[in-house]
């Protein structure tokens, strides 16, 4: 979802075996279809509700850094997995939807005047709310037709928008927490190695002289 | 775990108590680490016997008692107790123990004991989530409650769930057992009690002060600072379809204990 897009195909570096796209799709869905049914046949122990709103929550985070890994993967160690990219964004996407839902319906039942007060009131489901207001744009967009329409500039500029997604992730990971677990903030480190890497790199791109535009 | 006898008790709920099954394997015991199943996959490394309990500070008779001694020299009942976490979940949970004002009385406190202050057991050895690199909260665990909560007859000391001796992710082999407070003022495998003139520190409130109080008492209308705490989920009810359930002001113990807390203004004391 960021940067230059390249042609698609004309990826540089290892040559690695093509799965089909779908495969990923297939794949990526498995923990969601492993999460529902281990619920239903109440096998997700003592607070399967909580469980399986964590675990979508985390897996859509887990692919939001899949996502954020692709560039500085081809760039730093010349692996390629560009062509996979909008498959795992958009995977994230899903699994962010599913997480809202289980927190809609099944956590508060949907009771409207409890999630109001929620959004209001409790910076952790505020960002939340936020961070997945942000991916919806993004998801919608996550198609050629769109990035046509926009024109590649554009299109590169609203999927910038993904950082921010990153950063709300992680923040309303460790906002829902009792102190400081290791696993948000082992995320928290990863996000900020992942755009700290973009910062440093864009840095370094503006001291030197350009070879030609974006 | 061994078999106990116990009294029943007019202090008991009538409600359906939480499956065993969730009652030992879903637990906050963060010296095994912060995962729910982590105390009952990890906690079996704890060393419950022998055990002492050390019973000092303001008392006319400091002593230290050897677990079996105090479990025999009591007058066991069971105690069939709601538990409000302050994450949000209940339950409902069959405790054998002995009333805490019974150890009270045996130390014979002096007129300048005030408050009364807990302490787990503290073995990096035995407890691999003291050993953790971040660590969650400043060892050893510390707790502790107004001479006139200890003394409450709804206070107990547990020794024992569901008829038999404590299992270790439920902090054996006793620990403190307060109804009307969250579960975290129930502190765990305790070696060290001591009566003292200053209201204790406490673990959750020296980690984040506005969030965790010393009083703790279960209040429907006080919200944690991050989420709400009108409502709970009552563990084993409904499975994935849980339906939340309206906590009550002190978690359904007002009539008993409200009474403590008259006059004082339950907002600031949290």
């Amino acid at each position: 979802m960021t940067g230059k897009a390249s042609a698609p195909g004309a990826g540089k570096g290892l040559a690695l075996p093509q799965v089909p796209k779908i495969a990923v799709y297939l794949v990526g869905f498995i923990p969601a279809v492993w999460l529902f049914s281990a619920g239903i046949m109440d096998r997700l122990g003592a607070d399967p509700m909580r469980v399986l709103e964590q675990e979508l929550g985390e897996w859509a985070l887990r692919f939001l850094v899949a996502t954020l890994a692709i560039t500085p993967l081809r760039q730093l160690f010349n692996i390629n997995l560009l062509r996979y990219r909008r498959a795992i964004g958009l995977l994230s996407f899903y699994y962010a939807a599913l997480h809202l839902t289980t927190y809609l319906v099944l956590d508060q039942g949907l009771d409207l005047a409890a999630i109001a007060a929620d959004i209001v009131k409790r910076p952790y489901i505020t960002i939340g709310m936020a961070t997945f207001a942000i991916l919806v744009p993004l998801a919608v967009t996550s198609n050629n037709a769109s990035i046509r329409r926009m024109g590649g500039q554009a299109w590169a500029r609203l999927h910038r928008l993904v950082y921010a997604a990153a950063i709300g992730a992680v923040l309303h990971y460790i906002l829902v927490v009792k102190s400081w677990p290791p696993e948000p903030l082992v995320y928290a480190a990863i996000v900020a190695l992942l755009l700290g890497y973009r910062l440093v790199r864009s840095m370094v791109k503006k001291a030197a002289p350009r070879r030609r535009p974006a | 775990a061994a078999p106990l006898t116990a009294a029943k008790s007019a202090f008991s709920t009538d409600e359906k108590p939480t499956s065993r099954e969730d009652v030992t394997s879903y637990n906050n015991f963060y010296e095994f680490g912060t995962g729910k199943d982590d105390p009952a996959a990890r906690a079996k490394s704890l060393k419950t016997s022998p055990w002492t309990v050390k019973v000092d500070g303001l008392v006319g008779k400091p002593a230290e008692f050897g677990i079996e001694d105090l479990i025999k020299s009591s007058a066991l009942e069971e105690r069939i107790y709601r538990m409000r976490c302050v994450e949000g979940w209940s339950m409902v949970i069959p405790w054998v123990g002995f009333p805490m004002a019974d150890l009270v009385k045996r130390v014979e406190p002096l007129g300048s004991a005030k408050y009364v202050a807990f302490e787990t057991a503290y073995r990096p050895e035995e407890m691999p989530g003291v050993q953790s690199v971040f660590p969650v909260l400043d060892w050893p665990y510390v707790e502790g409650l107004r001479l006139d909560e200890a003394m409450h007859p709804l206070t107990i000391l547990a020794v024992g769930l569901y008829g038999e001796t404590l299992p270790n992710q439920n902090g054996a082999p006793i620990r403190l057992v307060v109804p009307w407070k969250y579960g975290f003022k129930g502190i765990k495998s305790i070696t060290r009690i001591s009566f003292v003139e200053k209201q204790p520190e406490t673990s959750w409130n020296k980690q984040a002060p506005d969030e965790y109080g010393f009083y703790a008492n279960v209040n429907p209308n006080v919200d944690h600072p991050r989420w709400s705490q009108a409502t709970e989920r009552r563990i084993g009810e409904g499975g994935l379809f849980v339906k939340r359930r309206p906590t009550l002001p002190f978690n359904g113990y007002a009539d008993q204990v409200a009474s403590l807390y008259a006059g004082m203004d339950l907002r600031k004391f949290y």
